[in-house]
């Protein structure tokens, strides 16, 4: 067992040992940093901005933004939500470029009344996935959360596929928790009603009745 | 309870978040709504689906290139 620094009886997470080498000047506990969560930013870039340039770019400035601002992590939220806050701005910065003239923001389109209810009600076979190759899997699942309000998106992602609890992902969103909570429950249930196109139990034997 | 009343603690039931008594009250509305059993069923299969499949890869030849790219600066910093 390696020797865990401690504060008080609370350990200190490995991310904070490297954050304070790293702001010592020792690159390589920052490179340690961006090895271990560059594929989550990349993921997360790529899902706000849907363009594969901009997502390299909001890795790069993410990273770089974070090493010139570890002075100002404060070590009471982990160094992980800190960092997916700094590359969520990135990205919806690159997201508002591309699309100049209009507004972009995580409340953007977020007032429809869509998924609220299920309507398509009916059952997935047991392993739906099976029906499809890897690639065409993909595929369907990029294209229908592409298809996502930006504010209910950005949300689904970053409580459902990074793994953020609800309260981590208000904070990183500047949102209220009851506001993460309307939108993840719609979220789902519109991605839900998207997949059953694809997914419902009757679809080889004919499709939507 | 009616189907609206329980789509509006979906979330809260399958993220464990529900008192025990409340939890009895969302399982017997299943047990008379299947309906909602799909909805549920297939909103977990949902959640789990896109976790379990990495959409964006990020390939090893752009992750170094972008790793020297961001060394470099950090160390003009």
């Amino acid at each position: 067992m390696p020797d865990i620094q401690t504060q008080g009886t609370e350990e200190v997470h490995p991310d904070v040992l490297l954050v304070n080498r790293a702001r010592e000047g020792d690159v390589q506990a920052f490179e340690k940093l961006v090895k271990q969560y560059d594929r989550q930013v990349f993921r997360i870039a790529q899902h706000i901005t849907q363009n594969r340039e901009d997502a390299e770019d909001v890795v790069q400035d993410s990273f770089l933004k974070a090493y010139e601002k570890l002075d100002q992590f404060q070590g009471n939220s982990k160094f992980y939500t800190w960092l997916v806050r700094i590359a969520v701005n990135e990205a919806l910065m690159r997201l508002r470029k591309r699309r100049t003239g209009r507004m972009v923001s995580i409340d953007e389109d977020v007032e429809t009344e869509e998924g609220s209810m299920p309507r398509d009600l009916a059952d997935w076979g047991p392993d739906p996935e099976q029906q499809y190759s890897q690639s065409e899997l993909a595929e369907i699942l990029r294209k229908t959360i592409q298809g996502l309000p930006p504010g209910f998106r950005v949300v689904f992602v970053l409580r459902d596929v990074e793994g953020l609890s609800t309260e981590e992902t208000a904070e990183t969103l500047g949102l209220s928790v009851p506001a993460v909570k309307s939108r993840l429950l719609r979220a789902r249930l519109q991605l839900r009603e998207r997949l059953s196109r694809y997914f419902r139990k009757d679809k080889r034997n004919g499709g939507a009745k | 309870m009616t189907c609206t009343e329980f789509i509006a603690l979906l979330d809260d039931l399958m993220d464990d978040r529900v008192s025990a008594a409340l939890r009895a009250e969302l399982e017997e509305h299943l047990r008379g709504c299947e309906h909602c059993v799909v909805t549920l069923n297939t909103t977990r299969k949902t959640i789990e689906i896109y976790r379990s499949h990495e959409l964006y890869e990020l390939p090893n030849d752009l992750r170094s290139r972008l790793h020297k790219a961001i060394l470099a600066k950090c160390k003009k910093c």
